[in-house]
C-alpha cells in the first residue's frame, strides 16, 4: 500500500509519537496545583513556547484548539465581531462554513487570489475581517500573503491566515507575513489528530472565546487541553527536515502523469512541493481514486463529506475549470514518502489511464 | 474475479456481497447517493447520506471488502425524478424504477465496474441470469412474490452479459434473512424498503407539484360523450383504471366510474364504466433482449408489476412496438409493458398514451 494522501493527514512523526508517550506516562490535569498538575503543565508550556516561536509569535499568544478547523472558527468568531468577513474563492470549508455571508474574492486560473479585487473590495467596506490560506489543500498553491497583509493594513483590516497545510511544508511566521492571526493543525505537520493552534499577532490583545468552560487558555478556550497530543503537535513541529527531496519525487509523479494524458492544475503557480493536483480528462475524479485504491496507491479527490460521497471541488471550480472540476485528483507526498511509492503511483496511473480511455463510451442521458 | 456489488444497506445487496465474498471472489461495495436523505425528510441539518448508505458500510466493514460511495444525485435527478415528474405531467403513470434501473444503476455501473477492471456487477435482483447460446438471457426468479424481472426489461444485452444476480435463485426472502444472519449481517432483520426511494413521506404527488406545478392544476372530469361531471385536482393524481378521487363524479346514471384516459393538453380527465378497454398497445423505447423479431411475435405480456401474464402478438416497430392483446384490458401509459416466454424475459417497451 502507498499513502500518498499526506494533506488528509501526514503519517504520524516518530519524535511525535515517542513524546506522546512520555506525557502519556506523566499524566496529571495541567491546571491542578499539585505536583502531577504542574509536570503536565510543563509539558503543554514548553509545547507551547516551541510552537510559538517555529511559527513566529509568542507563547501568550498562542492558544491550543482542537484543530485547524476550531482555530479558524475561533479566529473567524473571535476577531470578527462587527467587522465584515471577506475570504478567499478558495478557501477550506473550516473558514467557507464560519463565514457564510462573507465576501468571495476570486481567485486567477492559476489559483492565485486577485488582490486588485480585495482593494477595491476592502476600499469600499467597513473594518473587514479578511481569511486566507497561505497554502491550499487541494492544489497546492501559495498565496501571495505578505502582499495581501500589507494591503489589509493599508485598509485598517484584519487579516487571519489559515497556514494548517502550509506549516511543516514551507517556512511560516505570523511576524514575517504580517498577519494577525495563523492557524495551524498538529496531524498535518505529523503530530496526532487532535490539537491545532490559533496563533494571535502581539498587536491583538483580546478574542472572545467559542468555548467558556473551565477558563483554560487564559479564557481563550475552556476544556481541559490534550497534553500527549500537544506534546506531539510541538515534537512533530519541531522534528528534522528528513533527507526527501520531495519537490523531486513529485516533479517524477507528475511527469508520468503527463505522459499518461494528464492536466496539471495550477502548475503555474508557487506550489507547495508535496502536492500536485491532476485531471485526467474526461474520467470522473471519484471513480480515478477508487480505481488508484484498488490498486493499493491512495490519493483523494475533492472534499469527502461523512458519507463518504465526494462532492465536486469548490476549489477547482473557482480556478475556472469547468467539467475539469469534477475530474481531478489530488496526490500529496508524505513527509516520509519513498521512491517506490511513486513508482508504483505511476504504473497505477498508466493503467488507468488506458482503462478509463477504453472505458468512455457515451452514456444513455 | 473482481466484482463490483451495488450496495443500497438493504438485505438483498448486502447478502449477495456477503455470498460472492464467501465465494472467494474481490468484492468490491458501491452504494449510490441518489438523493440528499435529509432534505427528502425534509429535516433540517439532517445529513445528506441516509441510514442505508451507513448500513452499507457498516457490511462492507464486517465482511471486510473496500466500499465506496458514488455520488449520483445530479444524474438521479435528472434521469429519474425529473423524468418521473415530466411522465406525470404529460398524463402517464412513471414507473421510476425502472428508469433507474436503466440509467443509473445498470448503464453507469456497468461502466464504472469496467473503468475499475471488474468483471461484473452484481445486485441483490430477483431476477435469475441464465447463460445460453446467444448470450445471458434474463428468467424471472425462482420465488414468484419477490420476481423483478419486470423492472429490468430495459437493461441492454450488453448490461446483462456483465451482470450477477445470486438472489434470482433463492426460495424466498426468510432463505435471504437466513444467508445474512448466518454471514453475521446485522440487516439480516432490517425491513423490506417502501414504494418509491425519494419520495419517503409517500406523498409523490408533492415531488411532482415541486417539479411541475403545470401537473397539478384543477381541471375537468368529462364523460365520453362529453359532458363535464366534475373537478378534479391535478392529472397527476389520476391513472388509467382508477376508480378513487372523483368525487361526485364516481357515479354516473347508477354506473360506477373509472379513469380511461388523461389529457394533459387540456387537463381533462375521462372517465366511463368499467368494462370498456383496448386490445392494441403502442409501445416506445423498445428493449430486445432476443434477435428484433420480423414478423408478430406469440408471447405474454404483462403490463404491470402486479399483473397476470396475458397472450398477446407483438409487432417490433422502427421506435417501438405494437402489443394485440387476445382479450382487452386497461393499460396505463408510463407502465412497462413486458414480454415473456415462461419464464424468460424477452423484452419490453413502456406504454405510450392512446391516440385519442
Amino acid at each position: 500500500m502507498h499513502y500518498l494522501d499526506a494533506n488528509a493527514t501526514e503519517p504520524l512523526r516518530p519524535e511525535a509519537r515517542a513524546a506522546m508517550i512520555k506525557a502519556l506516562d506523566i499524566g496529571g490535569n495541567p491546571s491542578s496545583v499539585h505536583a502531577t498538575g504542574r509536570a503536565a503543565r510543563r509539558v503543554m508550556e514548553d509545547a507551547r513556547e516551541a510552537l510559538a516561536a517555529r511559527f513566529g509569535g509568542e507563547a501568550g499568544d498562542l492558544v491550543f484548539t482542537a484543530g485547524g478547523t476550531e482555530a479558524d472558527a475561533l479566529a473567524i468568531h473571535g476577531l470578527g465581531r462587527g467587522r465584515r468577513l471577506v475570504i478567499g474563492a478558495t478557501e477550506h470549508d473550516a473558514v467557507r462554513a464560519a463565514a457564510p455571508e462573507a465576501a468571495i474574492i476570486p481567485v486567477h486560473a492559476n489559483g492565485l487570489i486577485d488582490l486588485g479585487v480585495l482593494d477595491t473590495v476592502l476600499a469600499a467596506t467597513g473594518p473587514a475581517l479578511v481569511c486566507l490560506m497561505l497554502a491550499n489543500n487541494e492544489t497546492g498553491t501559495i498565496q501571495p500573503i505578505a502582499e495581501a497583509a500589507t494591503l489589509c493594513r493599508a485598509h485598517g483590516a484584519l487579516l487571519h491566515v489559515d497556514a494548517v497545510q502550509a506549516a511543516g511544508r514551507m517556512p511560516v511566521s505570523l511576524k514575517g507575513l504580517g498577519a494577525h492571526s495563523l492557524a495551524i493543525s498538529s496531524h498535518k505537520l505529523g503530530g496526532p489528530i487532535g490539537a491545532g493552534a490559533l496563533l494571535l499577532a502581539p498587536e491583538v490583545t483580546a478574542i472572545s472565546p467559542l468555548i467558556r468552560g473551565g477558563g483554560q487558555e487564559r479564557g481563550r478556550r475552556g476544556g481541559t487541553p490534550p497534553v500527549a497530543t500537544i506534546a506531539g503537535f510541538a515534537a512533530a513541529a519541531l522534528a528534522p527536515e528528513g533527507a526527501t527531496d520531495l519537490g523531486a519525487l513529485r516533479d517524477r509523479a507528475e511527469a508520468a502523469a503527463l505522459a499518461s494524458g494528464a492536466t496539471i492544475i495550477g502548475c503555474d503557480a508557487p506550489r507547495l512541493t508535496n502536492t500536485t493536483c491532476l485531471a485526467l480528462p474526461g474520467a470522473r475524479a471519484e471513480t480515478q481514486v477508487i480505481a488508484m485504491d484498488l490498486a493499493g496507491v491512495m490519493v483523494s479527490a475533492g472534499a469527502a463529506c461523512s458519507s463518504g460521497k465526494v462532492a465536486e471541488s469548490h476549489v477547482l471550480a473557482a480556478m475556472g475549470l469547468g467539467s475539469l472540476a469534477g475530474q481531478a485528483i489530488r496526490v500529496s507526498l508524505p513527509w516520509n514518502a519513498a521512491r517506490a511509492s511513486i513508482d508504483a503511483f505511476a504504473e497505477a496511473y498508466a493503467r488507468m489511464a488506458d482503462r478509463m480511455r477504453a472505458g468512455l463510451v457515451p452514456r444513455a442521458a | 474475479m473482481r466484482v463490483v456489488v451495488a450496495m443500497s444497506g438493504g438485505v438483498d445487496s448486502s447478502t449477495v456481497a456477503g455470498l460472492l465474498h464467501e465465494a472467494g471472489h474481490e468484492v468490491i461495495g458501491v452504494t449510490l447517493q441518489l438523493y440528499d436523505h435529509g432534505a427528502a425528510v425534509g429535516r433540517k441539518g439532517a445529513c445528506c447520506a441516509g441510514q442505508d448508505i451507513h448500513d452499507a458500510r457498516r457490511v462492507a466493514d464486517r465482511l471486510g471488502i473496500a466500499h465506496y460511495v458514488i455520488d449520483a444525485e445530479a444524474r438521479f435527478a435528472k434521469a429519474v425524478i425529473a423524468d418521473f415528474a415530466d411522465s406525470y405531467a404529460a398524463g402517464e403513470t412513471p414507473v421510476p424504477c425502472i428508469r433507474c434501473n436503466q440509467t443509473v444503476k445498470f448503464a453507469d455501473l456497468t461502466a464504472m465496474a469496467q473503468e475499475l477492471g471488474a468483471e461484473r456487477l452484481a445486485t441483490g435482483h430477483y431476477v435469475r441470469r441464465i447463460d445460453g447460446p446467444n448470450g445471458a438471457e434474463l428468467h424471472r426468479a425462482v420465488d414468484p412474490a419477490r420476481d423483478q424481472s419486470w423492472f429490468l426489461f430495459a437493461t441492454t444485452q450488453t448490461q446483462l452479459d456483465a451482470c450477477l444476480f445470486p438472489l434470482g435463485d433463492m426460495q424466498d426472502k426468510r432463505a435471504v434473512r437466513d444467508v445474512a444472519a448466518r454471514l453475521g449481517l446485522a440487516v439480516a432483520d432490517k425491513p423490506d424498503s417502501q414504494d418509491i426511494c425519494f419520495v419517503p413521506s409517500g406523498s409523490y404527488a408533492e415531488v411532482v407539484a415541486k417539479l411541475r406545478p403545470d401537473a397539478m392544476l384543477p381541471g375537468e372530469i368529462v364523460t365520453a360523450d362529453g359532458r363535464v361531471v366534475g373537478q378534479h385536482d391535478g392529472i397527476a393524481r389520476f391513472t388509467v383504471g382508477q376508480g378513487k378521487r372523483l368525487g361526485n363524479a364516481a357515479m354516473d346514471a347508477g354506473t360506477r366510474q373509472m379513469v380511461l384516459a388523461t389529457d394533459p393538453a387540456t387537463r381533462r380527465i375521462l372517465i366511463g364504466p368499467r368494462g370498456t378497454g383496448t386490445d392494441t398497445v403502442r409501445l416506445r423505447d423498445a428493449n430486445w433482449l432476443i434477435p428484433r423479431p420480423e414478423a408478430p411475435l406469440r408471447c405474454a405480456v404483462k403490463l404491470r408489476a402486479r399483473d397476470e401474464l396475458r397472450p398477446a402478438s407483438v409487432e417490433a416497430t422502427a421506435d417501438g412496438a405494437i402489443v394485440r392483446l387476445d382479450a382487452a384490458t386497461m393499460p396505463a401509459p408510463g407502465q412497462a409493458c413486458v414480454f415473456y416466454d415462461g419464464d424468460r424475459v424477452l423484452g419490453g417497451g413502456i406504454i405510450c398514451r392512446a391516440m385519442s
